[in-house]
Order: structure tokens, then C-alpha cells, then sequence
């Protein structure tokens, strides 16, 4: 198609492409506008607090997913990779003896390793990534039921301190902060971040410019399993304890708030804010539903239908853009 | 004529935002002929057929099929009247054999079952409406792009086609398959079945047109009879003359410096034992059969594909096997074959594409040099005369000629001295064209080589200072321009060889 047909910039009409760009954050809004009209409980301290340590887990859980979804990949295994490396921490700690901050390093490098292998399987091995992730998924849960003999196991204090409190500020929030900036510092600034959008948007175009597809791959896949490693040690810091199946699902729940932030599972395009605001959706979504005393059940069929919404509208703004 | 068309559209126009990309147009498909609809890149040739087939609705003037003022709501709409599309990016299953294809949507069933006995006659039927003799239970995806062509124009016909659009059919297509397109179409013209034909192929339009429509910039600029000289089309097309279609200035090529040597490459089952080096300021062309090894040896040499033995030096110094970040080290740029699926990230911004190749090497500390990759890109898009409206701008909304500009951009921008062109001009329209074969006069002039392997005879006669001929994956004889003509080449590109491999 030719340059004309684009629409011209218009001045004074941007609040509009602001709405078209960050539907998921005007979603937020009103949510958070309706949930404070309809519940008295909405708008307290304790209860953003609880939104904020919530939202941490999923969150940092879901940046490593956008590393990968928009390197065109997706990563099934983050859930388990973080329940395997809180495992691995606490076995480390517990039965090893290895000092407590070792033991957290340790945990981050299980996950960064086992992230390695699914980008190395996938890059490497020709593997798609829906399968080797899809194995290191049941591979990685095995694991942690086999270091825990199904049981939880206690985390050092160095872990435990993840999930408590910095004066008034929750530790996991934080966490939170801190990786999403670091995560957002890599997919814009840095050459390996830009990177991923070439790779994501076309591989074989990204390879004869001379960008190092596989090697960018495998660091995308360590990245998810990094991010995952970190919100697994998050969630057993809050528990005090590595459970042998936490995070179950998890990754669900990641895919959503990447895909619900904007990106592409094509490919190509997605962003921190965006998976930020994504998380945010749904964890304010189970929060309202919470305080209103909807069940745990109904809650599933809800959420369901948000990310269909969600895409569905991201799906037609595309549309009517590109036409 | 006094007879009636079959469809017009009347003094259509169409805006998109605030631009207009369509104005007070008018065309017409007779029964019986081929009208021909001509103009750059952008001119607005996609938009016109896409109102004629349904995909967009005119925002003025009307559609007039027999006679009768229309509207056209959706594709199915104009097929129900007898127009059917012929796209580039053809419409088919790969997975499902021809006979599914051409009954796509209106298997016959029986007992709600699929009727495959009726569903194989029917596709027969419909194959020999155009004389295509393929067993109809073969897979599309094993049938060439020109078989597949066909398959496409018999479903067309099958649903009572009366008025074809035919939208570049023949960009995809060697010599000998064109003709047989053309001889399918002259049957239908016989039978009455009304054409409008797209092509950038200037010499197809006496062959197979009747009247050509040229359009520039959305308007309607004349309409003449196909037998118009190309000379006179160009002129029409772009609204100046151009001089000199292949404006290759020689006299730059070294006598000594040898850049690029390639030196008993070989790679199993696509190219054997290929010896040839290019001097500083050189175009060497390799010209060939489709399927001779062409674009295996230039991957290979820019470090895509592997080879099995034999060197590559850039300069005297010897690349790895296989490395494509070497060859970009040693100076090898490569403007692959398919721009949109090996050349350009087409979601990506125009800055960004530009930018790749030179991403890591501009880097410091792995941080990205934003402001020098923008000021870099920025620069040479002017110095292309890349047409957009903003550098941000999603590439894959440019024009063909644009966008191949932007690939050389690349190696422009990472200082390459060795460019690889593999069909440099495919799908890009006149006027962008010479601003390519200009571009690649600066190159040379500079000091950098380049190896061009093209389809287009006249582009490798007109543009190479020496022409390598390829057969079967050999070197088949080299060349000067001064010695080389069509049938020079062609004889060396096709001894021996089955004529149905004929290029054109």
C-alpha cells in the first residue's frame, strides 16, 4: 500500500491515541472507579497494600514472559521454574548448609539455568517453544516434588526477608519496582532488547542484518527463567516456606497480563508498562471480586472473559488502524 | 467502443483520513478484452481493484455493472455479480488437494457428507475450462506458483467468473509460464471473459492488452491503446521521461584491486566449483536459469547458508563458514530476494530497519546509541530520497521501491564495500527503479563492488560491467558488457536444459 494512504498526524487529537494506545489502562481506571463506588473497602491502605503484594508476583512473573512473547516465543514453564528454584533455594539452605544469601543466589541461578535450557532447546534444538517449555514445565514440578518429597520446606532468612516489610513498605513492592525498571531498562535501552522486537517481528530478517538470533533466544528464555526464579523466591518469602506447588498455573496467569498490556503473540511488540498495567487488571479484578464476595469460581469464569475482552478490542483498534 | 462493460467505475474516488488516495476515476472492463492498468508503486492501482472487488467502498462515484448502478458491501457481493480477484499472494490451501481448493466453500455433499465423486468432477470441469492437466487430487502445495496460479483462475471461472482481476499475476513467473498465463488468458478473452490486468512488466502489455488506464498519484492521467511504446507508457506512468532506463556509468571498475574473491566455492546439490572475483568499483552480474544455484551462491558467500568447501575472502582475508556477522565485519552487504519476509521487520519503524546491521557494532557497554542510530538513519533516508511520512513510521506501510531503499540503507548506514543484490528491483516500479540503478552507480563510484544476481535480462545487460552465467549450480561462461546479449546469455544459461525452465 502506498505512504498516502496513512492517516496524517493530527495535533490537538492526541489524548485520543493516548486512549487507542493504553486501552488496558483507562480498563484500570474505571474498574478502580467502579470497585471504589461499589465497595468501602476498596480504597484503604491495607488493602492497596495487599493489591501491590498481590500484583508483585504475577507481575515480575510476567516480565520475563514479555521478554519472550515479544522475541516472538512463549514460555509455559515459569510457574514451575519458580517453584523449582524457591525449592532449590530452601534445599540449598536447609539440607546443603549453604548461607542464606548463597542459597538465594543459588535459587536465581536455577532459574536462570533452567530458562537457559528451554532457549537452547528452542534456539538450538529446533524445538518449538510452546514444547520445550512445555516439557521443562513438567520437568521443573517433577523436580521440586522430588527435592521436597511433596513437602514444603523452610527458607532462609535472607529469603523470608523478601516478603516482609521495609519500614511501612512491603518488600515484595519494592521487588516489584526495581525489576520493572531494570526489565524495562533492558527491552528499550539495550541492544539485546531491541533486539527481541527484530527477532519477534521477523527472524529471518533479524539474522541476515546480522543480529545473533540464537544467542539472543537463549538469553530471552534465561531472562524468563531469572524473572520466574525471582518471583518464586517473592512468594516463598511471603509464605516463610517453598511450597511444592506454588505458582501452579502461574504462567496462565503471566500469558494474560503480557497479552492484556498489549503485546502481540505474534510477536514483535509489547511493553513493561503495558504487562505492568496488565497484572494490575487482574489482580484488581480478583481483589474487587474478593471484597465483594463473589466466589472463587465465579471469579475463573470472569477473568476468562476479561482477557477475551481485553484481546478482543486490542484485536479491532489494530484493525480499524491499519485500514 | 459502443459496446457496454461489463463493470465501471464511475468518476470513483477514495480517501483515507485526510489523504486522498483515489480522485475522479474512471475504468472500464469490456467483455472480451484485457484492460491494462498501469502506474507506479502508490499510484493507486491496489485501492481501484479492491473497490471493483468489494473491499473497499468508493467514497465517490459509483460502481456500474451491466448497465446498473451497484454497490459492492463485500467480496462475496462482487463475486455473486461475476467479478473474482486473481491476487499476488495467492488464496489457496496448501494442505488440501486441488479439488478441495477449487470447491472451497461449496464442497458437494451428500447426506451431509462430502461428495468426493462429484467434488473430483467438478474441479475437472473446472480445470478444463483453462486446459490444466493435473491430476485434481494432488496437493496445491506440491504444484509450482504458476500451476497454483491457474487453480486459482479455474475456481474463479467455476463460480461464473465474467470479469477477472488480475493483480500482478505474472511478478512471480519465469518466461515460459508467463506465456502459458497469457495463452489462458487470450482463451477467455474469446469467451467474452472481461480482464483488468496489472503488471510492472512494460513489454507484457502490447502482448497481452488491449487498452491501458494510467494512473499517477490517484488520478486518472490517460487512457491508449496497449501498442502505445513503452517509451511513451514510462513517460505517462511516472509524468517525466526517463532517459535512460539502465543509467550505468562505467569507467569507475579498478584494473588491479580485487575485493571480493570467491574461489572454488561449493555446496552440495545447489552450486559446484564457482571461481570469479569483483574488482573495486565493479558490477558483476550473475545471470542464470531460476533454480542454477544463483541465490544459493550468494548466500552462501554472505554467510546464510553453510557451503561444503572452496573460500571466501573479502580483500585478501579469508571469511568463516557460514558467519553472517563476519561477512557484515568484513564489509559484505546483502539485500536479499524477499524483502518483506528475509529484508525488513515490516512492523518495525523505519528508523529501526535502517539501524539493524549497525545496532551492536554503534552500541557502548550494550546500551543502544539511540541519537546516533536516529541521526545516522535520518541521513541517509534523505540521501535515498526514502518517501514517508515520518521515520517512525511502520515500514511495511511504504511503497516496494521505498522499502528496498531502505534495505540498502542498511548497508549504507554500516559503510558496506561489497554489496550482494539479489533481484535488487523485484517488485519495485519504474521511477524507483533508476533511483535504485543510481544508487548503485554511487556505490561503485565509491569504491564498492557488487555482485548482482537478477532475473530481469535487461537489468543485468544494462547495469553489469561484466555478466557471469550460471547452469545447474555451474559457472556456464562469463561475459563483458560489450559482448553480452540476450542471446548470448540466454544461450549459455540454457543448453542443454529443458525449455520449460526458460527464464525470462
Amino acid at each position: 500500500m502506498s505512504t498516502t494512504t496513512l492517516p496524517a498526524k493530527r495535533r490537538g487529537l492526541d489524548y485520543k491515541k493516548f486512549l487507542a494506545n493504553n486501552g488496558a489502562l483507562v480498563g484500570l481506571v474505571v474498574l478502580c472507579l467502579a470497585l471504589f463506588i461499589a465497595t468501602p473497602d476498596f480504597l484503604t491502605a491495607q488493602n492497596l497494600l495487599n493489591i501491590g503484594i498481590q500484583v508483585s508476583t504475577v507481575a515480575v512473573l510476567a516480565f520475563g514472559m514479555t521478554f519472550v512473547i515479544v522475541a516472538g516465543g512463549i514460555d509455559l514453564s515459569v510457574g514451575a521454574v519458580a517453584a523449582l528454584s524457591a525449592m532449590s533455594s530452601g534445599w540449598m539452605f536447609a539440607s546443603a548448609g549453604l548461607p542464606g544469601w548463597l542459597a538465594l543466589l543459588g535459587g536465581l541461578f536455577i532459574g536462570a539455568l533452567a530458562g537457559t535450557i528451554n532457549g537452547l532447546a528452542n534456539a538450538y534444538g529446533k524445538l518449538p517453544s510452546f514444547i520445550a517449555t512445555l516439557a521443562m514445565l513438567s520437568v521443573a514440578r517433577g523436580l521440586t516434588l522430588v527435592i521436597s518429597d511433596g513437602r514444603p520446606i523452610k527458607m532462609p532468612a535472607e529469603v523470608s526477608f523478601l516478603g516482609g516489610n521495609l519500614g511501612p513498605v512491603p518488600m515484595p513492592i519494592i521487588i516489584l519496582v526495581l525489576a520493572a525498571l531494570a526489565a524495562s531498562f533492558l527491552l528499550n535501552r539495550t541492544v539485546i532488547g531491541r533486539s527481541m522486537y527484530a527477532v519477534g517481528g521477523n527472524a529471518e530478517a533479524a539474522r541476515l542484518s546480522g543480529l545473533p538470533v540464537k544467542r539472543i533466544l537463549v538469553t530471552v528464555f534465561a531472562l524468563a527463567g531469572l524473572f520466574a526464579a525471582l518471583a518464586g523466591l517473592l512468594l516463598a518469602g511471603r509464605l516463610d516456606s517453598a511450597q511444592p506447588q506454588a505458582a501452579a498455573g502461574y504462567e496462565l496467569d503471566a500469558i494474560a497480563a503480557v497479552v492484556i498490556g498489549g503485546a502481540s503473540l505474534a510477536g514483535g511488540l509489547g511493553k513493561i508498562s503495558g504487562t505492568f498495567v496488565g497484572a494490575l487488571v487482574l489482580v484488581v479484578i480478583r481483589n474487587g471480586l474478593n471484597l465483594l464476595n463473589v466466589t472463587s469460581f465465579w471469579q475463573q469464569v470472569v477473568i476468562g472473559l476479561v482477557i477475551a475482552l481485553a484481546v478482543g478490542i486490542d484485536v479491532l483498534r489494530r484493525k480499524t488502524r491499519s485500514s | 467502443m459502443s459496446q457496454q462493460p461489463l463493470v465501471t467505475l464511475q468518476n470513483v474516488g477514495k480517501t483515507f483520513g485526510p489523504v486522498t488516495v483515489i480522485k475522479d476515476v474512471t475504468v472500464s472492463v469490456y467483455a472480451g478484452q484485457v484492460q491494462v492498468l498501469l502506474g507506479e508503486n502508490g499510484a493507486g492501482k491496489s485501492t481501484l481493484i479492491k473497490m471493483m472487488a468489494g473491499v473497499y467502498q468508493p467514497d465517490a462515484g459509483h460502481i456500474v455493472v451491466d448497465g446498473q448502478t451497484v454497490t459492492l458491501p463485500t467480496t462475496r457481493a462482487a463475486e455473486e455479480l461475476g467479478i473474482a480477484t486473481i491476487h499476488q499472494e495467492l488464496n489457496l490451501v496448501s494442505t488440501m488437494s486441488i479439488a478441495e481448493n477449487v470447491m472451497l466453500g461449496r464442497m458437494p455433499t451428500k447426506h451431509g457428507l462430502v461428495d468426493r465423486g462429484a467434488l473430483r468432477n467438478r474441479a475437472r470441469a473446472a480445470l478444463a475450462l483453462i486446459g490444466l492437466d493435473v491430476g485434481v487430487d494432488t496437493l496445491v502445495g506440491d504444484l509450482g506458483i504458476a500451476q497454483q496460479q491457474l487453480v486459482e483462475i479455474a475456481k474463479a471461472l467455476s463460480i461464473n467468473a465474467r470479469i477477472l482481476i488480475l493483480d500482478e499475476p505474472t511478478a512471480a513467473l519465469t518466461r515460459h509460464e508467463t506465456e502459458s498465463l497469457f495463452a489462458v488468458m487470450a482463451d477467455l478473452r474469446r469467451r467474452g471473459v472481461g480482464m483488468l490486468f496489472i503488471s510492472h512488466h512494460l513489454d507484457e502489455i502490447a502482448e497481452v492488452g488491449d487498452t491501458v488506464t494510467v494512473l499517477r498519484d490517484g488520478e486518472f492521467i490517460a487512457e491508449v491503446p496497449a501498442s502505445t511504446p513503452e517509451d511513451e507508457l514510462v513517460k505517462l506512468m511516472v509524468g517525466r521521461s526517463i532517459e535512460d532506463q539502465y543509467p550505468r556509468a562505467t569507467g569507475a571498475v579498478s584494473q588491479t584491486a580485487e575485493i571480493l574473491t570467491v574461489d572454488h566455492l561449493t555446496s552440495t546439490g545447489s552450486f559446484d566449483d564457482i571461481t570469479f572475483s569483483v574488482k573495486a568499483g565493479e558490477v558483476l552480474g550473475i545471470a542464470g536459469l531460476v533454480g542454477a544455484g544463483r541465490t544459493e551462491l550468494i548466500r552462501a558467500i554472505a554467510g546464510v547458508d553453510r557451503y561444503t568447501s572452496g573460500t571466501v575472502a573479502v580483500r585478501g582475508q579469508n571469511l568463516p563458514n557460514g558467519s553472517i556477522q563476519a561477512a557484515i565485519a568484513a564489509g559484505i552487504g546483502h539485500v536479499p530476494e524477499d524483502r518483506k519476509g528475509q529484508g525488513l521487520v515490516l512492523e518495525a519503524s523505519v528508523n529501526d530497519n535502517l539501524g539493524y546491521a549497525t545496532l551492536s557494532s554503534t552500541a557502548k557497554l550494550g546500551l543502544v546509541d539511540f541519537a546516533g542510530q536516529r541521526r545516522r538513519a535520518g541521513e541517509v533516508a534523505k540521501k535515498l530520497r526514502i518517501r514517508m511520512h515520518t521515520i517512525d513510521q511502520p515500514i511495511g506501510a511504504l511503497s516496494g521501491g521505498n522499502q528496498q531503499k531502505a534495505v540498502f540503507g542498511r548497508w549504507i548506514i554500516a559503510a558496506s564495500t561489497v554489496l550482494l543484490l539479489d533481484e535488487p528491483t523485484r517488485g519495485v516500479d519504474v521511477g524507483a527503479k533508476v533511483e535504485i540503478y543510481e544508487l548503485m552507480n554511487a556505490i561503485t563510484e565509491a569504491g564498492g563492488s557488487i555482485l548482482m544476481v537478477s532475473s530481469e535480462l535487461p537489468e543485468i545487460l544494462g547495469m553489469s560491467d561484466r555478466i557471469l552465467v550460471m547452469r545447474d549450480g555451474r559457472l556456464a561462461g562469463e561475459l563483458t558488457a560489450a559482448e553480452a546479449t540476450q542471446d548470448a546469455v540466454m544461450t549459455l544459461a540454457a543448453r542443454d536444459v529443458d525449455e520449460n525452465h526458460e527464464q525470462r
